[in-house]
């Protein structure tokens, strides 16, 4: 069962073992409007927690993408380039960003879960 | 589209505030109003409907004012003392594109400027500012007006714009006999009873209306528009993607008060007698630059790959040297790719040139290209 974790930068993350797959919420790409242009991360980049990783911009404004976790950067989704609108269609599914594997699990604890994004994200 | 520096004083709304929010639109501060930067349709499909279909835009933040004096010599005169365009020459129902000079040369604003048709109204100018600018417009153009020429301040007309290539189609149906009028002329007509006065041009590159319509009846009129198959609302977020891929300048962005109208590339809105002549603020510095060529030069960018290159952005060229910036810049959905334009330093500025733009600290190759992005489809 993977575990589902969310950032006050509107990133998710979905755990499995040690692997972490991130990409942008429902609610940030509504906020953000139709996505023109997605950039992920290098396979093998090593990232920190809060590091910006990744760009996604829309019509409107370009916005950086942070990594809620540290660790190794071991997939990243080609995809997005040259479907950047697939962010828009299915932010927390197909229109992953990039899969970290991790190496502060801890990291996970000081993240939202879902109600509490919900939450976050409707006062926010 | 940057934040509004007023964002503190209360926003100010149009008369169709209220339907822009029914209608499910995402409102923004801009230039002091709270306006609607996009609708549900979204920006992109906005956009690509205005170049379609039809697109119906508020523009009603903008300045509308009247100039009154005792015959068009006179008040031609007058405004010709502001603004570098032939005035006096202006036909009756004829529009012009100019710029408030400073009088060093710099932009205080561009407008639009229409001789209304009719004898009666000889001696009247109808003037369209850009709203983050118009009070300071408005007390520039009085403070410099001779006696017996009056500025009035037009609170009691809306602006609208309806703008694409199903526009005059539309807007014919409640206004008879549109179609013959040219690019850049105007009438007084009736919609739907009510008295309005229209032009025929607009800020998307797209044939189109542009229709003040008196404050209490703006609503009925947006109804009648938006329920036409062929009609969507469009936000401002469309309308500066339009505008940009139109090649067209925003105020405050790409021309402001330290740009002359010639590093602007604005030289085609000097007519040959104020050239010659003179008489204008700044126009020792543009017969100057008209004749040595300026330092810089506002020129259109075209960015290989995917990624915008967004206003601020430094231009380099090849060397790495910077040469220049981007004034506006973002991705052009008609041209489904990056757009953008700036100023380099006239050395650069031929089209084709190979430049380089620093997005997020790496240099992205692009292109000095030829604008507009998106052929205009004026009806001349």
């Amino acid at each position: 069962m993977a575990i589902e974790k969310f950032s006050k930068d509107h990133e998710w993350i979905r755990v499995e073992g040690d692997i972490a797959t991130i990409g942008i919420t429902v609610h940030a790409q509504d906020q953000l409007g139709d996505v023109v242009f997605v950039e992920v991360p290098e396979v093998g980049r090593k990232v920190s927690a809060e590091e910006a990783v990744a760009v996604v911009e829309s019509v409107k404004a370009a916005s950086d993408v942070y990594s809620p976790v540290t660790g190794e950067v071991i997939e990243a989704n080609g995809d997005l380039a040259a479907t950047p609108g697939l962010v828009n269609e299915d932010a927390e599914g197909k229109a992953w960003f990039f899969k970290v594997r991790l190496a502060k699990p801890a990291e996970l604890d000081a993240l939202m879960d879902r109600a509490a994004y919900d939450d976050f994200a409707k006062n926010g | 589209m940057s934040a509004d520096p007023t964002a503190s004083a209360p926003l100010r709304r149009t008369p169709l505030y209220d339907l822009h929010v029914a209608a499910g639109a995402k409102m923004v501060p801009f230039a002091g109003y709270d306006m609607p930067v996009q609708y549900p349709l979204g920006v992109l499909k906005e956009h690509l409907w205005t170049r379609e279909k039809a697109g119906l835009f508020d523009v009603s933040h903008m300045g509308i004012c009247w100039l009154h004096g005792p015959d068009h010599a006179t008040t031609a005169g007058a405004l010709e003392a502001l603004v570098p365009a032939d005035i006096l020459n202006l036909k009756p129902g004829q529009q012009r594109y100019s710029q408030l000079l400073a009088a060093d040369g710099g932009i205080l604003d561009d407008l639009m400027i229409t001789r209304p048709e009719g004898n009666q109204s000889d001696g009247t100018l109808l003037l369209v500012v850009n709203a983050g600018c118009k009070d300071a417009d408005y007390a520039h153009i009085a403070k410099h007006l001779p006696a017996g020429v009056r500025l009035d301040v037009d609170d009691a007309h809306a602006l609208i714009a309806l703008q694409g290539p199903r526009a005059v189609a539309v807007l014919s149906k409640l206004i008879p006999d549109i179609e013959s009028m040219s690019f850049m002329s105007g009438r007084f007509a009736t919609l739907d009873g009510q008295p309005v006065h229209l032009t025929r041009s607009g800020y998307t590159g797209e044939d189109g209306y542009e229709i003040a319509v008196p404050n209490a009846h703006v609503a009925k009129v947006w109804n009648l528009l938006t329920a036409t198959p062929d009609v969507e609302a469009i936000g401002l977020g469309a309308r500066d993607s339009l505008r940009l891929e139109a090649g067209l300048c925003l105020y405050g962005h790409d021309i402001d008060k330290t740009t002359s109208p010639i590093e602007a590339r604005l030289q085609w809105s000097i007519q040959k007698r104020r050239r010659d002549e003179g008489g204008f603020p700044g126009a020792d510095r543009i017969k100057a630059e008209l004749a040595n060529g300026p330092k810089r030069r506002r020129v259109g960018v075209k960015p290989e790959g995917r990624a915008p290159a967004r206003e601020g952005t430094e231009i380099q060229d090849m060397s790495g040297k910077p040469i220049g910036t981007i004034t506006s810049g973002g991705f052009g959905p008609s041209v489904n790719g990056p757009v953008a334009m700036g100023y380099v330093e006239s050395a650069h500025a031929e089209l084709g040139t190979k430049i380089q733009l620093m997005v997020r600290g790496k240099p992205l190759p692009a292109t000095i290209a030829n604008m507009p992005f998106t052929p205009h489809r004026y009806v001349r």
